[in-house]
């Protein structure tokens, strides 16, 4: 964006209506144009829809004479009793496996992550190969990884029991999918497995820009490497790891494939999509379902604002 | 590979596919389940269709678990798509798609399902409108290993407390002999199926059928609450914990492995049993399920039928299809080759048939008499209601409540969705 960006001499003269101005942000609104255009398509648009849905009783199939409801789908007083997605325990519990889920994961993520990262920014034979192989569980599809592991971890014939009893870990095989106590912490274990390849590539590319001179001086004063690491390098890649939270929890929050192949509509590890998908597509039930994918759009807004809130002062200390 | 032949090969590819899109388009598409030998036996029945009638027809296998089955089609028939002529449709979902289906009274004539079983006509019947043929029926039986129910000495059980302590006592034995079998197994995934397995515990210990006839709650009830517990009691003892992820085909592979006394499925499984690659072949027996204190044995009435779509663009060749797989000679095949049940009455006594599958005969009664869930009472809000009670027997099934907790708040529950059918 060069064109909107006064060099530095210029930005002192008063220099609002002239005509050189006047023509860069023409340019500039120009060039912004088409991606608002579809952004407001792909993304304005369903949005504002799904929202004056929430609104509705509308059904899939009878969307085209769905009447307006006001805000009976969110909560609504009956016969007594307070009903609608608000009252709904299955919806706050899906709510909190959705953050559990998401804080638990994206905290390993970002340690294992840093992990492979420092190993793989050692210089060693064989170091691009290694690289390339790290991507591999990143690159498999979700749905084909998934179901892998769903076999790995089958209760009866799955190699992860088997290993498991084998080391005499455990003594009878465990159901890892369907146990409600594992399942959580099994959908957990696939998806870190999953996206530690993520975290640790962005991780590395930071790693890769530091300065050699701190590190040499800390080698000259003696400062032993954990130190050395906690002081120097973690400050130095929080930006990048910040980019790297921020994507993940986005991704984490919406989850909805690796968690559906594994364990499908079971409540224990229903997620917000899970639940909002089961009630459109499942009960078709667009009304009822647009407000739980509404209400889900706000807490994903919701929890992103927060935490760019809280990270906002590291973000400016490391960025500039 | 260059960067240059790479993009020639991809383009190559694409003009290929694109190509062969076009000379392949079909004159109907059909969508057949793949549970088992299923999708073989409908590749067969239509192929014979083809020759005898020179056109083509795709088949599309479709999800295995019912409940996903049920989204697909509701998502392309609320489309008003044509992508999918004929679809294969449960026994609880006339009432659901009915709007979207073909009046078949109408195309192949008023007597259309004559010889069928009446019940199953009457389910596929709604508002005078015949919209799905009968295929062939379902009802829940009970599997067991002949050799080993001999070696211990025991009879087939009658109750399910018999089964318990005989599943108990051989997996006790078995086990001590160093061999990893378990007593009892049957589909606990949180999906339909949990429906029909649990249908059967509740309604064989006299608790009713969720919904009555008359759309009354009636789940609510000490005999329901023991039927559930005593289920429960189950897990971790004579049934895995997996089986709360098992699907039919889960718990075939167990059993047919020879890892199980004792398992609930449906006919299907008698001649996957029974076939070459089976390691119990020539070892298993069925018999009707057990029962609770003071209730008669209940099987939970399934089945498939095949529709016609409103939105087809051959609607009289697709029925015509329709008629030829659900006529007499291909269901005798089915029954044979793969022991579907018949829908037509006259073939449980075909001497060919019964010799295959000796217990359509003896279990005759089972199929005539099977529960029927509560889709007709229910009518839209069937799908809700079956979730509500999958789920919280799944919840009982995995310990985290009692019985006697989750009954109540299923009812409460249920309450509120009886405002969408009463």
């Amino acid at each position: 964006m060069t064109t909107t960006t006064p060099s530095a001499p210029t930005r002192a003269r008063p220099y609002r209506g002239t005509k050189v101005r006047r023509q860069r942000v023409r340019a500039a609104w120009t060039f912004l144009a088409p991606m608002l255009v579809a952004l407001a398509l792909v993304a304005g648009w369903p949005l504002l829809r799904t929202f004056y849905f929430s609104l509705t009783d509308g059904t899939l199939s009878t969307l085209g004479d769905a009447s307006f409801i006001g805000l009976e789908n969110y909560l609504v007083y009956d016969d007594g009793a307070w009903y609608g997605l608000l009252t709904d325990p299955m919806w706050w519990r899906s709510v909190w496996n959705t953050l559990f889920f998401a804080v638990v994961s994206v905290s390993l993520e970002v340690v294992f992550g840093v992990i492979v990262a420092l190993i793989l920014n050692v210089e060693f034979r064989g170091r691009m190969l290694v690289r390339a192989a790290v991507l591999i569980p990143w690159a498999i599809p979700t749905i084909v990884s998934a179901k892998m592991w769903a076999w790995m971890l089958n209760d009866q014939f799955g190699i992860i029991n088997h290993l498991l009893m084998t080391l005499g870990i455990i003594d009878a095989p465990i159901a890892w999918t369907a146990s409600a106590t594992y399942s959580m912490w099994a959908v957990i274990l696939v998806d870190v497995w999953k996206t530690i390849p993520f975290v640790a590539l962005l991780a590395l590319a930071a790693l890769q820009m530091l300065p050699k001179d701190c590190y040499e001086a800390a080698e000259v004063d003696g400062i032993h490497p954990v130190r050395v690491f906690f002081k120097v390098t973690l400050p130095l890649i929080t930006p990048a790891l910040m980019v790297a939270v921020i994507f993940r929890l986005l991704d984490a929050l919406r989850v909805f494939d690796v968690i559906y192949v594994l364990t499908s509509n079971a409540s224990s590890t229903m997620t917000m999509s899970i639940y909002a998908r089961q009630q459109l597509v499942e009960f078709q039930d667009v009304g009822y379902g647009s407000a739980a994918s509404t209400l889900l759009f706000l807490i994903i807004a919701l929890a992103t604002v927060a935490y760019l809130y809280l990270g906002r002062n590291r973000l400016q200390l490391g960025g500039d | 590979m260059s960067k240059q032949s790479l993009i020639t090969a991809i383009a190559l590819g694409t003009a290929a596919l694109a190509g062969g899109g076009q000379a392949l388009a079909a004159d109907l598409t059909i969508s057949c389940g793949a549970v088992g030998v299923e999708l073989e036996l409908c590749e067969q029945g239509v192929n014979q269709w083809e020759e005898q009638t020179g056109h083509s027809v795709d088949i599309v296998s479709t999800p295995n678990s019912s409940t996903e089955r049920l989204s697909l089609y509701q998502q392309i028939l609320s489309a008003n798509s044509s992508d999918i002529d004929v679809l294969q449709i449960d026994v609880v979902w006339p009432g659901l798609l009915a709007n979207h289906l073909l009046d078949l009274g109408e195309t192949l004539g008023e007597d259309a399902a004559a010889g069928h079983f009446p019940a199953i006509v009457e389910n596929n019947t709604v508002d005078g409108r015949l919209v799905a043929m009968p295929w062939f029926t379902d009802a829940g039986v009970l599997y067991y290993r002949k050799d080993l129910l001999e070696e211990y000495g025991f009879e087939p059980p009658e109750t399910w407390e018999e089964l318990t302590a005989i599943a108990r006592e051989i997996q006790a034995g078995e086990q001590a002999a160093g061999d990893r079998i378990w007593g009892y197994v049957f589909q606990g995934r949180a999906y339909e199926g949990l429906t029909c397995n649990a249908l059967e515990w509740v309604a064989s210990h006299g608790g009713g059928t969720i919904v009555d006839a008359e759309g009354n709650l009636t789940v609510n009830n000490a005999d329901a609450a023991s039927a559930l517990d005593l289920a429960a009691s189950w897990i971790g003892d004579i049934t895995p914990e997996g089986v709360l992820n098992y699907t039919e085909e889960e718990a075939r592979g167990l059993f047919q492995s020879g890892n199980a006394v004792f398992m609930r499925n449906w006919p299907y499984a008698w001649s996957l049993a029974q076939g070459e690659e089976s390691e119990v072949r020539g070892r298993v027996g069925v018999v009707k399920l057990p029962h609770g204190e003071g209730g008669n044995s209940a099987a939970t009435l399934g089945g498939w039928n095949l529709a016609v779509s409103r939105y087809s663009e051959n609607p009289e060749l697709a029925a015509d299809l329709v008629a030829f797989l659900t006529g007499e000679a291909e269901q005798k095949r089915r029954a044979i080759e793969g022991s579907y049940n018949p829908t037509l009455e006259r073939l449980y006594a075909d001497e060919e048939v019964l010799a295959a599958v000796p217990f359509f005969g003896t279990l005759y009664d089972t199929f005539a008499n099977a529960v029927a869930r509560p889709s007709a009472a229910t009518g839209e809000s069937y799908g809700r209601v079956s979730n509500a009670f999958f789920d919280t027997t799944h919840s009982v099934l995995s310990g985290e409540m009692s019985a006697t907790d989750a009954l109540p708040q299923l009812e409460g529950q249920l309450r509120r969705l009886e405002r969408r059918w009463k």
